[in-house]
């Protein structure tokens, strides 16, 4: 029930940015990259990618000329 | 032309920059960024100055560029060949198991502290193929939820979430050859 291949786990990863995910997804996403070495870093460059359109966005909606810097 | 005006007119060019970034067509972006300002001009004492100006032109841009966008529905959805390839089959072998372990990118501020990587992010949501790169951007930047999207763009939403699919997955590979893979920029 709660087995799922890394491509899987992609897939329900991307579709997690734009709905919320059911119940058993949730889950076996979770289980999933408790025991994957690959998976959890796709999860941090999907993190790191929503991340840096949101400052990009914020960049030109705003009168600054340059990234926010920090 | 009073200051206002002088000041509304100036921001032009940055409005058509993102105006172009969404739509990815000139004469459209043309017409969404003419509509803002002629609101613009036609209401002053709606700017009131109590956020940036160009936040507010902004805001109203957005609108303009969704009504763009359902006005050219049809155009705006026409798939490429490159819309429809899939990237899946490069990542994973028969098992769906990770042909390569993704590379780790490091600590995110250190890429978001450099101008240049915005460039490179720019290029690479460029590339997107463009009925991707709409519904992506109307996502991403118009911060539209997904049943918005389908409705504007006139398109089922299994439809998007492949088109949503495809685009994360374009981009991430566009920001690994072109940023991470590159010498001395990644995160030590």
């Amino acid at each position: 029930m709660f087995e799922r291949s890394c491509k899987e786990v992609t897939r329900l990863v991307l579709a997690g940015e734009d709905q919320r995910l059911g119940l058993v997804d949730r889950l076996a996403v979770r289980l999933h990259l408790r025991a994957c070495k690959a998976c959890p870093r796709f999860v941090e460059q999907v993190a790191f990618m929503r991340l840096a359109m949101r400052r990009w966005r914020a960049y030109r909606e705003s009168d600054e000329a340059a990234p926010p810097a920090t | 032309m009073d200051d206002f005006a002088r000041a509304v007119e100036a921001l032009r060019p940055q409005l058509l920059r993102f105006a172009r970034a969404q739509l990815r067509n000139d004469a459209w972006a043309e017409d969404a960024v003419s509509e803002t300002l002629l609101a613009a001009l036609e209401k002053p004492q709606s700017f009131g100055g109590r956020s940036q100006l160009k936040t507010w032109l902004v805001g109203i841009l957005k609108h303009k560029v969704v009504d763009q966008l359902r006005r050219h529905q049809r155009e705006a959805t026409v798939f490429t060949p490159d819309d429809a390839q899939d990237l899946d089959d490069g990542l994973f072998g028969p098992n769906g198991e990770w042909r390569e372990l993704p590379v780790d990118w490091g600590d995110p501020e250190h890429a978001l502290r450099q101008a240049q990587f915005f460039d490179v992010l720019e290029a690479c949501v460029e590339h997107l193929p463009p009925a991707q790169g709409r519904a992506f951007m109307m996502r991403e930047w118009l911060d539209l939820e997904t049943d918005e999207i389908c409705k504007s763009l006139g398109i089922t939403s299994t439809n998007l979430w492949v088109m949503l699919h495809r685009a994360r997955l374009r981009l991430r590979e566009c920001l690994q050859a072109n940023w991470f893979a590159a010498d001395g920029t990644k995160a030590v």
